[in-house]
This record gives structure tokens, C-alpha cells and sequence, in this order.
């Protein structure tokens, strides 16, 4: 009895010695030499897998940046600080960036825009958006909170108008909202912008006005007013900033007559304030 | 049961009563009308005419310089009154022409004379085709005249018609085949002549013994052309799904039917193709049927391209209560409307409106991995894979999954126990799919 146990013990120790031996034979043959720097690279990112730098995650991004292809100002969701640090590891100019924010060009809520049916399929923006949505103006917000859920930073919510509303303080520019959004109405600015219109509607301007109070009704005021001539231009029945000319002024803002274009007058909300005084959902 | 038909589906139920009976009435003359310029698949249409200008019923409105297009014509005579962005009843604003109607009618076909099949020349058929802004009449509006030009090296054999009408509540088709069965069939043979086939065949569902009885008896003396009954099952009229039970073939994932030398064509589309070669008219109104308990009462109607929905379903009576859904369709693929602003497209084959007691709304539940779906799936896909990565948009999943093959039929979410969305979620990662291909095209 005793000599099976004994057996057993011995022959089970002698297949587990080789094994091992077979094992720390394959990890020194078989080692892959990584180059140590995208280790620290990768930990100096924010690993938060944004894909605000284009690349589809943080890993991948950190090998681009050790071939050379990307840039350390590329990682928009690190800002600055990591772009240094970035530029540190890998020996080169850091650079600077500008810092960018997601800004929602609609203000077309429950409050302003009409409702012309009750919307029952799937609760995203992009199914609604492929029945034409329920608002009488198709291209306006939906209200579904895609780019919500889209965020990864916390730093967007719906309010109780049925819009996003984008944190100041947490946006760190990666664009991710902006690519949820099915009708493109997150829009990518530094920013140190100021001046937006916030519409998308390419209606003429009664049908725009009667579907929408906050909607641009094409009426060129703007156009008139802008410091900088071709500042604002209207395209489509809807005025367009060019931000390359770079309008410096508000007197553009002052006589629209349905304040769809604003100057800097949009609140810059940081999430705290956001809700306090709310109760969190 | 017995008759030819394709691989899985469902049967439905079909609700055709209400309008199968009924007589096709030309609809009241609209006074003013709303022509999308984009109403087939492909390049929408510039516009020809300006604002004030004067049209004639007929007059070419639209046209642009593209392969896959159709022009569109006015379908009433009168003054344009606008171009402007209007309500599609695919969801968006599409450019449109508006024209105030003077209430003067154009007589059509007066002489009754028809021309000799014989006489028609292939090239001059094909450019007839298009310049009336032929397109496919059974919904999708691909233009006939891209049908009629396969690319070299492909020669279509087969004409096949399709009567098959699978939808439910639809009744046009069978109200076209049992009311102008003569017109049907001189448009199957033109297409023929122009396509270069020697055979020709009518798919027809078996439901449809009155229409069966009228082409039979229109065919006699046309041997070419065989009547091919088919069993009631949805979706029979899928271009695809009658290939293979009409003559055996089946399509590849991506291809086209002339891949396999067929040209598959509504019957209401020989129709128009009847009128737009013996009487130069082009395509500007269409049989629609409006059903549905929705509505008071339920017709099938000649309905002028451009009409509103609204003054459509006022001449059935209007609708019953308020809380109602409006399909541009059938119950099936038909997508529903937010108004009633929106007008009568060459593709509208029906307008379905369903009463407050036949919505349920229901949250739906997770998949219980049944596999209803994928039984039904005419394409043989697996629905509830392409569900979930359509809802999440996870797009390489889905090409390969080979989800752009989905007819977006309607069939998975029909039979689902847990009343998911299947086929919203399938659209919305097609488009996804769509545009990153779009965009990756862009780019280089």
C-alpha cells in the first residue's frame, strides 16, 4: 500500500520536474524583447481607450508613437501634461496644444423645438435619426443621449430640457460625442472660441421658425453685423463662423432675433455645479 | 400548399380583404403637389425648372447626368410655386418641387393604338425607359433603365415578373394584374425584347386565383411566358427569394440578379412601362393602397406622384382616433411617419395605418437564444448576432456576418418571443457600416 503512494509521489514529481524544466526552457527561448519605453509609455497615458487620437486604444497609440507615426500632442484626452511627459520618455519636442471642447450646436429642447410624433423604437439616437426622429425638425437634437453614453470621461448629461450638456471642467476634447452624434451636431472648437451658432437647420426660414424658436431663420442679420467681412457667411439658409477669418466681436450676436447665435453667452458648466442641488441620477 | 417556393420565411397574416376586392379609383386631382427630386435609389435629380415657371402634366422637372438615376416629371399641369426643402417619407428633407395645379388634365393614350413588339428597337426601349423616370414599382425605386443595361459579358436569359405582392395588407399588384392583365403582359414582352431573353415568367402567389385566371387568359397565344404560382409566404417578392423558386437560381451574397441572368420587374412596373412606350407617358402616378383599421375606409387608389398622405387618406375617409402609426408600405418593411405632410413617391406601394388596438408597445426582454430568428432568416443570416452588434455598432462584426446581405425584411423581429428590435438594430449598424465605408473611401 504504501509503496503505490510512494510510487505515485515520486512518478507525479518526476513528470512535474520536466514539465518545469520544459517551461523555463520555452520562457528563455522563446522571450519577446519589448522595447521597455512603450511600457512606460503606456502608463503615462490615460488608458482611458478614448479614441480621440484616431488610434482604436491607448496600446495601439503608444506603439504608433514608438514608430514615429503619431505625435505626443496626439493624445487630446491627456492634454498637455501628458503630451510633456510623452515628449520626456521618448526624447523629442514636446510641442504644445490647444485644448479642445465638445460644444452642442442645438437648443432646440423639449422646450423650443416642435414634437410632431411620439417616437416608440429602439432608444438611440441613430435608430430614431433612421425614422426621421420625432421632432418636426430633422436636424435637431434627438434627445436620446447617445453621446452620453458615448463619453467615457463623465463629462456630459441630458438636462431636463432633453439636451447634452458638456462639463467644462471634464471635457477633455477626445470627440467621442461628436462621432455618437448621427445628425453631427457636436461640434469639435478650442477653446477660446466664442462665437457659435447654435443650429443645423438648412430649412428656409418660416418653415425653420415655425418648427423651432431657437432655429436660424436665415435672415442675414448676422451676416450684416459681423465685424470682419465674410466672418459669417450663410450657407444653405443657415449662418456658417469662419473661424478662419477668425471674428472677434459680438456685435454679430446682438440683433438675432431668435438668439440661435451667441457670443461666449452659452454658460460653461463644470460637472460639479452641474449637480448640486440635483439629485444625481 | 405544393407550389414552388424559396427556403424558410413566414406566414403572416395577410388582411388583404379589405382592398382585394376593390376596384382601382383614380384619385381626386391634387391642387397642389410636392415631387421629391430624389425618389429612386442613386443620384438624386437637379432640378430643370424654375420657380414661377409653367409645367405641363408629364413635363421632365428633374434630371441629372448619373447612371443610376431616373428623372422626375410633374404629374400635374400648372405653376411652380417653390423648390425647396420638404418632408420625404424617408425621414428627411429632401429638395423638392412644389407646383400649384391649374386643374387642367391631360388625356393619355386617347388613340388606343399599340405598337408592334416586334417593331421596338432594344436601345430605343432602354432610353424610353428612362426618360419617362421609370423605376422599380415594387418599393426599393431602382431604376429600370440600369436594370436593362447589365454590364458586359452578362446576358439576361429570364424576365420575371413579380405578383407575388407578399406584403400584407398590399393589394396594388393584384388589382393591376386582375384589372390591366393586357398592359402586364406587353410590358413583360417590350422588357424582354429590350433585355434580350427568350423566356419570360409571372410569379404570382397562389392567394391570388383572380389575377392567375386574368393572365392566363391574356397570355394565350404566348408561349414564351409562363405563369409560375407560388406559395403565400412572405417574403416571396424579395427580388431574390423569387429567383430561386421561379427558376432554381440563387443569387450570390452581393450580386445582382443579371449575375445570374435574370431581370426581375414589378408588374406594375410593365404597366408603366406599357404607357410610357404606346402613349409617351411618363411615370407620374401609381396605384397605392391605403389600408389598414386605421383608416375608415380602405381603397386602392391611382394616385399622382406628389400627393400628400394626408389628402390621400381624407379621400378613404380619414383616420380612425388619433393615436394611430402611418407606414409608408406595408406593415412589414414599411417605415413609419411623424406627419402626414409628406408626399407619394414613385416607391410608395401603400400607405398602412394601424389602429391604437393592434400597438403593442412592450419593453422588449433579452434573447433567449431560441433561434426563431435564424429559422425564419430567408438570407440564412443569424439575426440575433447581427441584432446585437448592430445595436452596438460594431461594424467589422457585421460585414462578417455578411449583415449587408439583409433584406430588412422584417421577418426576425416578427417571430422574436422577446419582441427585440432586430431590424432597427440591423438598419442602424448597416448605415454605421455604410459610412465608415464612406469615409475609408474618402481617405485614399
Amino acid at each position: 500500500m504504501l509503496e503505490t503512494l510512494i510510487i505515485s509521489a515520486v512518478s507525479m514529481g518526476a513528470i512535474g520536474a520536466v514539465m518545469a524544466g520544459f517551461l523555463i526552457y520555452a520562457d528563455r527561448k522563446l522571450k519577446v524583447e519589448e522595447d521597455p519605453r512603450v511600457e512606460a509609455i503606456s502608463n503615462a497615458l490615460p488608458n482611458t481607450n478614448c479614441g480621440g487620437c484616431g488610434y482604436p486604444g491607448c496600446r495601439v497609440f503608444a506603439e504608433a508613437l514608438m514608430k514615429g507615426e503619431a505625435l505626443p500632442t496626439a493624445c487630446v484626452a491627456g492634454g498637455n501634461d501628458t503630451a510633456a511627459a510623452l515628449a520626456g520618455i521618448l526624447g523629442v519636442e514636446a510641442g504644445s496644444m490647444k485644448r479642445m471642447l465638445a460644444v452642442v450646436l442645438c437648443r432646440g429642447g423639449n422646450a423650443e423645438a416642435e414634437r410632431r410624433a411620439e417616437y416608440r423604437g429602439d432608444m438611440t439616437c441613430t435608430a430614431s435619426h433612421l425614422t426621421g426622429g420625432d421632432k418636426s425638425c430633422t436636424y435637431g437634437c434627438l434627445g436620446l443621449g447617445e453621446c452620453v453614453d458615448a463619453c467615457k470621461f463623465d463629462a456630459m448629461a441630458m438636462n431636463d430640457n432633453g439636451l447634452p450638456v458638456v462639463f467644462y471642467d471634464k471635457c477633455v476634447g477626445c470627440g467621442a460625442c461628436a462621432r455618437a452624434c448621427p445628425r453631427d451636431i457636436i461640434e469639435m472648437h478650442p477653446e477660446d472660441r466664442k462665437l457659435f451658432v447654435y443650429c443645423k437647420n438648412l430649412d428656409k426660414g418660416a418653415y425653420a421658425r415655425k418648427v423651432c424658436k431657437v432655429a436660424c431663420v436665415a435672415c442675414g442679420l448676422c451676416v450684416k453685423d459681423c465685424s470682419v467681412p465674410g466672418g459669417i457667411v450663410m450657407k444653405n439658409n443657415l449662418a456658417v463662423v469662419d473661424y478662419s477669418l477668425a471674428p472677434q466681436t459680438d456685435e454679430s450676436v446682438k440683433r438675432c432675433p431668435t438668439k440661435c447665435i451667441l457670443w461666449g453667452e452659452e454658460e460653461k458648466v463644470t460637472r460639479d455645479a452641474y449637480y448640486s442641488g440635483r439629485p444625481k441620477a | 400548399m405544393g407550389h414552388r417556393t424559396f427556403e424558410r420565411g413566414i406566414h403572416p397574416s395577410y388582411y388583404k380583404e379589405l382592398t382585394s376586392g376593390k376596384r382601382v379609383e383614380p384619385a381626386a386631382l391634387p391642387r397642389t403637389v410636392v415631387i421629391p427630386l430624389q425618389q429612386h435609389a442613386g443620384t438624386p435629380c437637379e432640378p430643370l425648372v424654375k420657380k414661377g415657371e409653367t409645367v405641363q402634366e408629364g413635363q421632365k422637372i428633374g434630371d441629372v447626368k448619373a447612371f443610376v438615376t431616373a428623372p422626375v416629371h410633374a404629374s400635374i399641369s400648372g405653376k411652380v410655386k417653390d423648390i425647396e426643402l420638404a418632408n420625404h417619407p424617408n425621414g428627411y428633407r429632401c429638395a423638392s418641387v412644389v407646383i400649384e395645379g391649374d386643374g387642367s388634365l391631360r388625356q393619355w393614350g386617347s388613340d388606343g393604338k399599340v405598337v408592334d413588339i416586334g417593331a421596338l428597337q432594344p436601345e430605343a426601349v432602354r432610353q424610353a425607359i428612362r426618360e419617362a423616370g421609370i423605376v422599380g414599382l415594387g418599393g426599393a425605386a431602382f431604376p429600370s433603365s440600369v436594370k436593362l443595361s447589365p454590364p458586359k459579358g452578362k446576358a439576361v436569359d429570364t424576365v420575371i415578373l413579380n405578383g407575388c405582392e407578399c406584403e400584407p395588407y398590399l393589394t396594388a399588384d393584384h388589382r393591376t394584374m386582375v384589372e390591366e392583365p393586357e398592359k402586364v403582359v406587353w410590358g413583360l414582352k417590350a422588357l424582354m425584347r429590350a433585355s434580350g431573353a427568350a423566356r419570360g415568367f409571372i410569379g404570382i402567389e397562389e392567394n391570388k386565383p383572380d389575377a392567375i385566371d386574368a393572365l392566363t387568359r391574356a397570355l394565350s397565344g404566348s408561349p414564351e411566358i409562363g405563369i409560375t404560382v407560388l406559395e403565400a409566404k412572405y417574403p416571396q417578392g424579395a427580388e431574390k427569394m423569387l429567383i430561386s423558386a421561379a427558376v432554381g437560381r440563387k443569387v450570390p451574397p452581393g450580386k445582382l440578379p443579371f449575375d445570374v441572368g435574370v431581370l426581375v420587374n414589378n408588374v406594375g412596373t410593365a404597366v408603366a412601362v406599357f404607357e410610357a412606350l404606346n402613349w409617351g407617358k411618363p411615370l407620374i402616378e401609381r396605384v397605392v393602397t391605403i389600408s389598414g383599421n386605421g383608416v375608415r375606409e380602405p381603397k386602392n387608389l391611382r394616385v399622382r406622384v406628389g400627393t400628400l398622405f394626408g389628402e390621400v387618406i381624407d379621400q378613404c375617409g380619414g383616420l380612425v382616433g388619433s393615436e394611430i402609426e402611418v407606414l409608408n408600405g406595408g406593415p412589414m418593411m414599411g417605415n413609419s411617419q411623424s406627419t402626414l405632410a409628406v408626399p407619394v413617391t414613385k416607391g410608395t406601394t401603400g400607405i398602412t395605418v394601424i389602429s391604437a388596438d393592434e400597438i403593442q408597445v412592450r419593453p422588449y426582454e433579452p434573447c433567449i437564444k431560441c433561434g426563431n430568428c435564424v429559422e425564419v432568416c430567408p438570407m440564412g443570416l443569424m439575426p440575433y448576432r447581427l441584432g446585437d452588434y448592430g445595436k452596438l455598432q460594431m461594424t467589422a462584426e457585421i460585414s462578417a456576418l455578411d449583415g449587408l446581405s439583409c433584406l430588412e425584411c422584417g421577418c426576425c423581429s416578427y417571430v422574436c418571443p422577446a419582441k427585440r428590435p432586430l431590424i432597427q438594430w440591423i438598419r442602424v449598424g448597416k448605415l454605421k457600416l455604410r459610412q465608415e465605408a464612406r469615409k475609408a473611401q474618402g481617405a485614399k
